[in-house]
């Protein structure tokens, strides 16, 4: 059992200018658990799109599966040697039931004609009580939440008879016992011989279930070590080249002015009872997994999906915001989860993208946008953000994740905000930009502007915020100052232990 | 590290790559009047046809104009032709009903009248696209289909299929007449290319109108009001065509239902040949005048050789593919 | 889903119900035998397109082109039948694979030129059809033989009072058809591949599905069946018209979407569109018989089509 399933030799991968992989070699053992570690950015997940086919290496690349030299993998000959991707955006069918998205694996295999109904059943039936989940097969899942759909990925990999499973950040969504199933059914599927191949950028997780380790930083590989050889903290060196240290912030700020305020703000099915308060000059993080209701209480800030019930007090006043243009006025900005898709218009300029907030003031007397005016905006932030970019007539897609997101910021920035809501910003950042961003966030906070930072990474809220709310299926369940807790602490909070309602 | 466009107003290559679809166009139209000159000298370039072809184009071109702007927002207008052709009979219904034989003055202020009055029926329909599109959320294929349907359909049922005609001297001179040596109707879509693309590059509403074409929802996340920037986009097109269905009932004398039907495929081709990306966000009124001007002469010769109007038009869906090919080929070797 | 969906397809038959009282009320010649006969007939063909257009709609696509494919597919028929001595079987075979041909064209277009399929088949309707009149100058064909423009009833009978009654051809290709459909898209593999690409096709790549395949398929089948269809559509009327199936796309594509399909793909239901159809059909018939000017035809048809497809998108808004 010590032969390699995976082997891949000289593995890189170009986008534009950016180096995604950089002549990775990586092989897996067939049977083990194998943990691929790194942060965002490092190239993880462009590693699997290569090993499912979805994505061509550069020229030089050697992929060998089960000692058999595959000169270009497609998707299908990918899931046809038994490779099985949970993907990170999961990848489900919306329109269609539970039932069937866990049997579409086979129906790749092709072969089968006609749909066969019962037995679709039955394998659904099968892989959900292995999982040991409460789903509903016959329920669309379109209409199942984010960490529910995350198990109707996970059961249609399990469904099949793959040889190697890679699951991509499967835990992101999933609370204590959810976790524990899924690693009883990881070491289920290593006794049946099965590989799995658990991708993760969470220290806990990749010590608890992996054998040998495969660390990438900046797309290139870093080590490969046994479980034995390496502990938190070396991982956390290794994926981050860095002795990380990272000081809690130690400021008093109760004592300033209120910013914001928020009164037993609720709504059905997203949140309840949200009491908290936001002073000038304070960093505040809201810590919680996905589907804790933390983006959709932001969404509610920003004017975008009003409250049922509760107060919003600005600087002692109460708001009703219809549209986020209203929040805009009053002096918040809000830098989404989502940078691709509600962050940045990708394919259009940096300057158009910079400055997308505050076209009404920069026009002309012949209410016509002041070109030079407009430059020279985007030219100050460029300066003040240090932005790494060659022109701003550039598609804002051609920088780097780092970059992209001060250009979300310089846009925000831009309408002299008093709060800003940060959500996951740091998402897809490399290890410099993240630094950078965090220096960023501090200096507006010595300029009385108010954050909050919305994060399930645990050193990010623990490392950068004055105080902390931890959210949990729509409650803030606790609160808590920086040094009341480790960062062993915090993670375990914020995964809970699946006890709740 | 900005764009130095002074030191480089010269340097060809630099020029091609601000926007090589203009150049491309620009070389394409040159070629295309060498190939003229060559095979068919003096019988297609003449100062006839180019008066001829100035009178042609701008219905079409303006037209052209109210497609590409709800492209560019990454939708559709597929009711240009029968907006127009309302608002043509509109128009006509007031000056023949109004304008009579025995009437003392004149009939100016009511072509003012029949003229606005058009253009108000067309603005309100582009409103309701707009309203369908943006506050109802109907895709504005289905949406800009169902009312191309009404709106055909009214202009049936108040015309009962016939043509309404007649119309005072006064007016066929918008269709016919010419200033300073330039037919009116070329001044008039001159006039409209230059202020549409003012306001698409340097007003909020334009450069708006291109983010939401790339992508909506962006583009919300920072407050801008995709709602009512869509029906602004909406009702501007309607207005288009309003105006130019001034010029076609002027140089017709008549306003019908079904009138110019096959245009709307040549707008299409117009808007996508002069750079109009299908799916939003891209495109420049320059390219699409270049465009223009290509295909009217491409028309003309097709005229001028006795081609079939079908197989014109069958030729102008190819041309389109064609477009769309070289399009793919040319942003992947980028 | 499934419930609010049911509770759409519901609300859509309660309409259908409800225009059938009033229409058998209103008027004598509605509710009988012959009438209903007759709007079946006439509205096979729509119904044939339909159900093509329905797959292509699930699938994500979207198809304006079919139409041009039904003329071409009726030249061809017509002279197989009339210069080539064919028979029924020979003309269904010609028109359907003319109509899978141009189908996949418009395939390998939209799939290669990677632009909205839209504004593709605009293109290939025009191309397709300009040349087509082109090259047979528009002309009406009438001079089918005999047997041909006997043969458009299948089981035919006569009653007791001296009237001929039969099931024609085009009506009993229609139920095929929509049987057809049915299976295809609820008991194959492809049926479920061409939901499940719908409903999102970056999945299905990564699901190794073949899009290249599956896009051909779904485009040819509506071509297929515009084909086919055609030859019912000359059955029925005994000759070749060429300007009377271009313009109605719009009624194809309003009668899927009035039956629950959705232009962004994945959903839609053979039940649906042929309530959708039937919808159209009433409306229209019930207008003529009660002697409601053909004026108003197409400006009812558009308000139907415009209230409807607002409250689907209304709802799936709200919903969202």
């Amino acid at each position: 059992m010590n032969e390699e399933i995976l082997t891949m030799h000289n593995i890189s991968k170009n986008y534009g200018g950016v180096h995604a992989l950089k002549s990775v070699d990586f092989s897996i053992k067939k049977g083990e658990v194998h943990c691929l570690v790194g942060e965002n950015g490092s190239g993880k997940s462009t590693l699997i799109k290569i090993i499912s086919g979805v994505v061509q290496p550069e020229r030089g690349a050697e992929i060998i599966i089960n000692h058999q030299k595959e000169n270009h993998l497609t998707p299908i000959k990918s899931i046809q040697k038994g490779i099985q991707v949970i993907y990170q955006d999961l990848s489900v069918f919306p329109n269609l039931t539970v039932g069937e998205n866990i049997f579409m694996n086979y129906y790749a295999k092709g072969g089968i004609q006609w749909v066969d109904w019962k037995n679709i059943k039955n394998v659904a039936r099968e892989t959900i009580k292995k999982v040991k989940v409460n789903l509903d097969f016959n329920e669309t899942v379109g209409l199942l939440s984010i960490a529910d759909r995350q198990l109707v990925a996970i059961c249609r990999a399990i469904a099949t008879s793959a040889q190697l499973i890679i699951m991509d950040e499967p835990t992101s969504s999933l609370a204590r016992h959810e976790i524990d199933a899924l690693f009883s059914v990881i070491q289920q599927l290593r006794s049946a011989g099965i590989t799995v191949l658990f991708v993760s950028h969470k220290l806990d997780e990749v010590m608890e279930i992996s054998e040998r380790v495969t660390v990438l930083r900046d797309g290139s590989k870093v080590g490969l070590f046994k479980r034995s050889e390496i502990d938190d903290k070396k991982l956390s060196y290794l994926m981050t080249g860095k002795e990380f240290v990272q000081e809690k912030l130690s400021e008093k700020v109760e004592n300033k002015k209120t910013l914001l305020e928020v009164k037993n703000l609720s709504k059905k099915n997203e949140y309840k009872d949200i009491n908290f308060k936001l002073h000038q000059g304070e960093i505040l993080g809201i810590a919680g997994m996905i589907g804790s209701g933390r983006t959709e209480l932001a969404f509610s800030l920003f004017g975008m999906n009003p409250p049922n019930h509760g107060q919003i007090l600005l600087e002692g006043k109460q708001v009703y915001f219809k549209s986020n243009e209203s929040a805009i006025e009053a002096g918040i900005g809000y830098v989404p989860e989502d940078r691709i898709e509600q962050g940045l218009i990708m394919e259009q300029t940096i300057k158009n993208n910079a400055t997308v907030t505050i076209f009404e003031k920069l026009l002309n007397h012949l209410k016509m946008i002041d070109q030079k005016k407009q430059q020279s905006t985007v030219q100050h932030w460029i300066d003040t953000l240090s932005i790494r970019t060659s022109s701003i007539e550039n598609p804002v897609k051609t920088l780097s994740g780092g970059n992209q997101q001060k250009i979300v910021l310089s846009k925000w920035l831009a309408t002299n905000p008093k709060i800003l809501i940060l959500d996951s910003p740091t998402v897809g950042v490399d290890i410099a930009a993240k630094n950078s961003l965090y220096q960023i966030m501090r200096e507006l906070s010595q300029q009385n502007i108010g954050i909050i930072l919305i994060s399930d990474e645990v050193p990010e809220i623990l490392y950068n915020c004055h105080y902390i709310l931890l959210m949990r299926k729509g409650r803030i369940v606790e609160t808590f100052q920086p040094e009341e807790v480790t960062e062993k602490e915090l993670n375990d909070k914020i995964i809970g232990d699946g006890q709740d309602e | 590290m900005l764009n130095n466009n002074d030191n480089n107003l010269f340097n060809i290559r630099s020029i091609y790559q601000k926007d090589p679809t203009l150049s491309i166009l620009v070389i394409a139209l040159l070629f295309i009047i060498l190939l003229l000159f060559v095979f068919f000298p003096g019988k297609v370039l003449t100062a006839n046809n180019f008066e001829s072809m100035a009178f042609q184009l701008p219905e079409l071109g303006i037209l052209s104009l109210a497609i590409m702007i709800t492209m560019l927002s990454g939708g559709i207008n597929l009711s240009i032709i029968a907006t127009a052709n309302m608002a043509g009979i509109v128009s006509a219904f007031i000056m023949t009903r109004m304008i009579t034989e025995s009437m003392t003055g004149s009939p100016i202020p009511i072509i003012l009248l029949a003229i606005l009055a058009g253009w108000l029926v067309s603005v309100l329909i582009g409103i309701f696209n707009g309203v369908l599109i943006a506050y109802i959320g109907v895709s504005p294929i289905l949406a800009t289909l169902g009312t191309m349907t009404l709106v055909g359909g009214i202009s049936i049922l108040v015309t009962k299929g016939y043509v309404v005609s007649g119309f005072p001297e006064e007016y066929q001179y918008i269709g016919n007449g010419i200033f300073l040596g330039i037919p009116i109707p070329f001044l008039i879509f001159l006039g409209l290319a230059i202020l549409v693309s003012i306001l698409l590059r340097r007003t909020p509403f334009g450069i708006a109108n291109y983010l939401i074409g790339s992508n909506e929802t962006a583009t919300r996340f920072s407050g801008i009001n995709v709602n009512r920037t869509l029906v602004i986009t909406y009702a501007l097109s309607g207005l288009l065509c309003g105006i130019a269905s001034t010029i076609m009932i002027s140089r017709f004398n008549s306003a019908k239902a079904g009138y110019a039907s096959s245009y709307l495929l040549i707008t299409i081709l117009i808007s996508v040949l002069g750079g109009v990306d299908p799916y939003g966000g891209f495109g420049r009124i320059g390219g699409l005048v270049l465009a223009l001007f290509i295909l009217q002469l491409v028309s003309s010769t097709f005229n001028f050789l006795g081609l079939s109007a079908h197989l014109t038009i069958a030729i102008w869906g190819l041309l389109l593919l064609i477009t769309i090919g070289l399009r793919n080929i040319k942003s992947t070797s980028i | 889903m499934s419930k609010i969906f049911k509770k759409f397809e519901f609300f859509l038959f309660l309409v259908i119900l409800a225009l059938i009282v009033f229409f058998s009320f209103s008027t004598e010649n509605f509710f009988t035998l012959e009438n209903l006969l007759d709007l079946l007939i006439s509205y096979s063909f729509l119904g044939i397109m339909a159900a093509g257009m329905l797959v292509v709609l699930i699938s994500g696509g979207i198809d304006l082109s079919f139409t041009a494919i039904a003329t071409v597919a009726q030249y061809i028929m017509a002279i197989n039948i009339i210069d080539y001595s064919g028979n029924l079987f020979s003309a269904f075979l010609v028109a359907g694979i003319i109509g899978i041909v141009l189908g996949s064209t418009n395939a390998l277009l939209i799939y290669y030129l990677k632009a909205p399929a839209m504004i593709i088949t605009i293109a290939t309707l025009n191309l397709f059809y300009g040349f087509t009149i082109f090259i047979t100058r528009g002309r009406w064909i009438y001079n089918f033989p005999d047997w041909f423009n006997q043969s458009h009833n299948v089981f035919s009978f006569t009653a007791a009072d001296g009237t001929y009654y039969g099931i024609p051809l085009p009506v009993i290709l229609l139920v095929l058809v929509f049987i057809l459909t049915y299976i295809i898209l609820n008991y194959t593999i492809l049926g479920r591949k061409i939901f499940a690409m719908g409903g999102n096709i970056e999945a299905a790549r990564r699901a190794g599905f073949n899009l290249l395949g599956l896009t051909i398929f779904v485009y040819s089948y509506i071509g297929f069946l515009s084909g086919i269809g055609s030859v019912g559509q000359v059955l029925i009327l005994h000759s070749v018209q060429p300007n009377a199936i271009v313009g109605r796309e719009l009624e194809v594509i309003a009668a899927t979407v009035l039956g629950g399909a959705s232009l962004a793909g994945g959903a839609g239901s053979v039940l649906g569109t042929a309530m959708g159809v039937a919808l159209l059909a009433i409306v229209w018939n019930g207008l003529i018989i009660m002697g409601v000017s053909s004026y108003w035809h197409k400006l009812i048809i558009g308000l139907i089509i415009i209230c409807s497809v607002g409250i689907n998108a209304y709802n799936r808004k709200r919903n969202a």
